[in-house]
């Protein structure tokens, strides 16, 4: 992994809005540009560590670009151009010494639309373990069995792991999807909307999981059910425009915000 | 439904006639159909015909050492193994270097870049070119200029001269761009989602085109691959000048040696034929020899993708 290196401050930078417990990923002045719109303006945000942090707002609103900042997918599109500073553990992930794959098999994500590779169930979660270097068939075997344990997806699929994961109902992909990103451990994990495509009970059971996977993991989860984030998330930030408004614990987001537009937002008046 | 009063009609079931426009567009796009299917049935009925009586198990395991025009005699053999040597080895090479033009073309290339387009177009001209164009292309570029470098300083032409080598590589040439578009068609159907996937989990671009995206696109690649096979199997005029040979007592032994093609020696029976009503049943056998080896030819690339997309679906 490279070493810390400084970012460079921006002056007129807001102090970062605190979340408690042990800060781990502390965003400070982030702007991205597509081209010449700005999707992201100024956003300085600190998330803490083993939190649930949700980030809610109407569509458009910068939410998943900014989540695809922290693992650096945004990388993918030619025109996007970032600045400020996000460091995660300390590091400034946009300097230039950074690994991005090193940084990627820290930091986790799953999708909007389940995307199981057209292979078997095994191979799914043994393809990120090949990867980075785990060889031994009974390794392989064991790191199977314990991430779709913690997917809450073995019991379902322990008699079938050679067929097509293909084969697996929606709700049962999406839970892949998970299950392959928390095999190789990462530290954190970014979800995109990871129900918005399921039924209310495939909904329930994914929910359930990121209570679960929270004494493990920091996640932070781009959504757009609000019930979802109260119900799942310890801190909440609500994004307008490419702004981060308001961010702060979920009860008190939710129930008594600090700003007309949260409560405008969560409160169903507009959005 | 007689409704008489001012409101405007309630939606009716009722049928308002004949239509027609409907029926007529139906009878003239079924009798379109109907037209290839009768043309494509007379000249093979045609071929089956003429061609059966002359086609056995001695004309097409037979050699052609005795008179090739001869119909008691003639043989078929070294053509059959010919032609097959020459689309294998086409396969050998326009595949690889296809998928990969591909490959560079979705994964790499900036797709609004000039130099993108201008390869595109090319591609596609390609395409567009004479297949008579392609053998002077060969006889031009491998034969002299490549087979001429590499027999610098030797008295004797080794690989300067129409070679099995020199055909192959015309046709794939030619056939270049069937699979560099399949390949491409086929890459872009893959969901954007796959490559996020591998690339999240911290895959490297070539990996992940490695692990994921051509494993997926294979069924695409190999009907690039059947399109070219299908397309090489019966055309003469690339290799006329570039490797195809009048008769040869010997099979061909290596890369740079001529061989026997039936779709020239089909050129040869209708032309070279000192009593053409004789030899017409030979023409006609050939002819049915290689319509069905380049069938055959098809079919076994056929089943190939066949059993491919049914492993993809079993998971393995």
């Amino acid at each position: 992994m490279a070493a810390f290196s400084p970012s460079q401050v921006t002056l007129n930078a807001r102090p970062p809005a605190e979340g408690a417990g042990t800060p781990l990923i502390q965003t400070d002045s982030v702007n991205l540009h597509y081209g010449t719109t700005q999707a992201l303006k100024n956003i300085s945000v600190t998330l803490g560590e083993r939190h649930v942090t949700a980030f809610i707002g109407p569509s458009g609103c910068g939410k998943s670009t900014f989540l695809r900042c922290f693992n650096r997918m945004n990388d993918l599109i030619d025109s996007v151009r970032v600045t400020g500073s996000i460091k995660i553990g300390g590091q400034d992930i946009y300097s230039p010494d950074v690994d991005v794959i090193e940084l990627r098999k820290r930091i986790g994500m799953v999708f909007q639309r389940s995307n199981p590779f057209p292979k078997s169930i095994y191979d799914n979660i043994t393809y990120g373990l090949k990867l980075h270097g785990m060889k031994a068939k009974s390794d392989l075997d064991a790191a199977v069995e314990q991430s779709l344990r913690s997917a809450a997806l073995w019991d379902e699929v322990k008699d079938r792991l050679n067929t097509s994961a293909m084969g697996l109902s929606g709700g049962q992909q999406q839970r892949l999807c998970i299950a392959r990103a928390i095999a190789i451990k990462p530290e954190i994990l970014l979800m995109d909307e990871p129900a918005s495509a399921l039924d209310p009970i495939a909904t329930a059971k994914i929910e359930e999981l990121i209570i679960e996977l929270k004494r493990e993991f920091t996640i932070v989860i781009v959504t757009h059910n609000m019930q979802q984030a109260a119900r799942i998330s310890d801190f909440t930030a609500f994004f307008y425009l490419g702004e981060l408004i308001e961010f702060g614990p979920t009860a008190k987001l939710f129930t008594n915000p600090s700003k007309k537009q949260t409560e405008d937002y969560v409160t169903g008046r507009f959005g | 439904m007689n409704s008489t009063s001012s409101k405007p009609a309630p939606l009716g079931f009722r049928s308002r006639g004949f239509d027609f426009a409907s029926f007529a567009f139906t009878g003239i796009t079924g009798l379109a159909t109907l037209f290839i299917l009768l043309i494509l049935g007379i000249i093979l009925a045609n071929i089956a015909w003429h061609g059966w009586g002359t086609f056995s198990w001695r004309f097409l395991t037979g050699s052609a050492d005795q008179d090739m025009f001869d119909v008691n005699k003639a043989g078929v053999l070294p053509m059959l193994i010919g032609t097959t040597l020459r689309v294998m080895l086409m396969t050998l090479f326009v595949v690889p270097i296809g998928v990969i033009t591909a490959v560079y073309l979705t994964e790499y290339a900036n797709s609004t870049a000039l130099t993108t387009r201008i390869i595109r177009g090319a591609v596609n001209n390609l395409a567009g070119v004479p297949s008579i164009v392609f053998g002077l292309f060969g006889l031009g570029f491998f034969i002299s200029f490549i087979g001429g470098a590499l027999d610098a300083g030797a008295t004797e032409p080794h690989w300067g001269k129409p070679a099995i080598l020199w055909a192959s590589l015309t046709l794939a040439v030619m056939t270049l761009p069937l699979v560099i578009v399949a390949t491409e068609e086929s890459l872009r159907a893959i969901t954007p989602g796959l490559r996020e996937a591998s690339l999240a989990l911290g895959a490297t671009k070539l990996e992940t085109i490695l692990k994921i995206v051509l494993p997926e696109a294979l069924p695409g690649i190999l009907t690039g691959g059947i399109l070219a096979v299908g397309r090489a199997g019966g055309e003469v005029a690339p290799i006329l000048f570039t490797g195809a040979a009048y008769y040869m007592r010997d099979l061909p032994k290596g890369p740079t040696d001529q061989f026997m093609d039936l779709g020239y020696h089909v050129f040869i029976l209708s032309t070279q034929s000192p009593d053409i009503e004789k030899t017409r049943p030979i023409l006609f056998a050939t002819v049915l020899a290689l319509l069905l080896l380049t069938l055959s030819l098809n079919l076994v690339a056929v089943i190939v993708r066949a059993r491919v997309r049914k492993k993809m679906r079993a998971g393995h």
